[in-house]
């Protein structure tokens, strides 16, 4: 099946991205599709290769980079949430890519199943 | 995208406008949704019928007031908004006061036509 | 359909309004909101109820975060990621109750 998630709130304050994740890979390992991981709200925050967090903790955004790059996973940054919090083309990581929010819609109207997690 | 394929999509808000962003930017995916010739609905539920409460004023606080747009979704025939009797009830509030005309319909209602939806969106 | 509630019942009324709203389904308890699932909570009285008409499910990697896996309420069904996905895939639509 194709699956498509939304995320809403940013790394490390809210469990939410680390559910997202821990779904998504649980769906590859089922032999579905991750088409698109949609990071609108907070969640942009998600994508900011300036991330550093302490050596014994997970990297949030670099597990999300390196998942999506083993399994062509499209991750898409909301374009207006990301300026406001100042994300741009300069502070991505690698693996994710800066687009509207027509992405999240065409994600809906084209996957199987739409997961959302936030606060 | 598959040419002409057409999806329920219902976008439930229960969050408060202002405390935080989540209102403001539903709507703009909502106007976002517009574009794509999909069966819009929105559901307000709990504290999401303040956002509805008409005769915003955002002066004071010095942010935008989007309560205008609102009114603007029915130029992009987005008209079917659903408000949660319960929560207006438990708020003191009337569909007089909604900003935007409205049907009122009970939670067990929003759920029935929540079950008829393919996308359930919550922000 | 699925409805996801991932908020503690003592702290906010996510569990509520998804249970006054359901028209029966399932019922997926993640995050915070698996602490509705454990014995001894002064809501647990609404989870019992919605039994009846829904299947009840818990996330078990995240009561086990939390130290309440050896408390779980009969009746509550616990669910890995994996079985999270076959939730989802089962049901047609699903809801998360933010």
């Amino acid at each position: 099946m194709k699956i498509a998630i939304l995320i809403n709130e940013g790394p490390y304050t809210h469990e939410a991205t680390d559910s997202a994740y821990l779904f998504a890979r649980a769906a590859i390992e089922k032999g579905h599709q991750v088409s698109r991981v949609f990071f609108y709200h907070d969640g942009v925050n998600n994508s900011t290769r300036l991330t550093e967090p302490p050596q014994d903790d997970r990297h949030v955004v670099n597990r999300w980079a390196k998942l999506a790059q083993d399994h062509n996973i499209d991750l898409v940054v909301c374009v207006a949430a990301a300026l406001r919090r100042g994300i741009k083309d300069e502070n991505l990581a690698p693996g994710f890519r800066i687009s509207g929010l027509g992405q999240l819609i065409e994600a809906g109207i084209q996957a199987d199943r739409l997961v959302t997690f936030g606060d | 995208m598959s040419e002409g394929q057409v999806k329920k999509f219902m976008y439930v808000n229960r969050k408060a406008p202002h405390g935080t962003i989540y209102a403001l930017e539903s709507l703009e995916v909502v106007l976002i949704a517009a574009a794509f010739d999909q069966d819009v609905s929105l559901a307000f539920m709990d504290d999401g019928v303040y956002q509805l409460k008409k005769g915003f004023n955002t002066k004071g606080i010095e942010v935008k007031n989007f309560q205008p747009t609102y009114r603007a979704l029915d130029d992009y025939d987005i008209n079917k908004l659903y408000v949660e009797q319960e929560a207006l009830e438990a708020r003191g509030l009337t569909q007089e006061d909604m900003c935007v005309p409205v049907e009122v319909l009970t939670r067990a209602e929003i759920g029935k036509l929540m079950e008829t939806q393919d996308i359930v969106l919550s922000f | 359909m699925l409805h996801i509630v991932n908020k503690s019942p003592l702290d906010r009324n996510a569990l509520d309004t998804c249970l006054a709203t359901a028209q029966g389904g399932a019922l997926l308890l993640i995050e915070d909101g698996v602490y509705a699932a454990t014995t001894g909570n002064s809501a647990v009285g609404k989870l019992k109820q919605a039994m009846g008409q829904m299947k009840v499910y818990a996330l078990k990697p995240d009561l086990e975060a939390r130290g309440m896996a050896d408390r779980v309420l009969d009746g509550v069904n616990l669910v890995d990621y994996g079985g999270f996905v076959d939730l989802v895939t089962e049901h047609a639509t699903c809801q998360s109750w933010l």
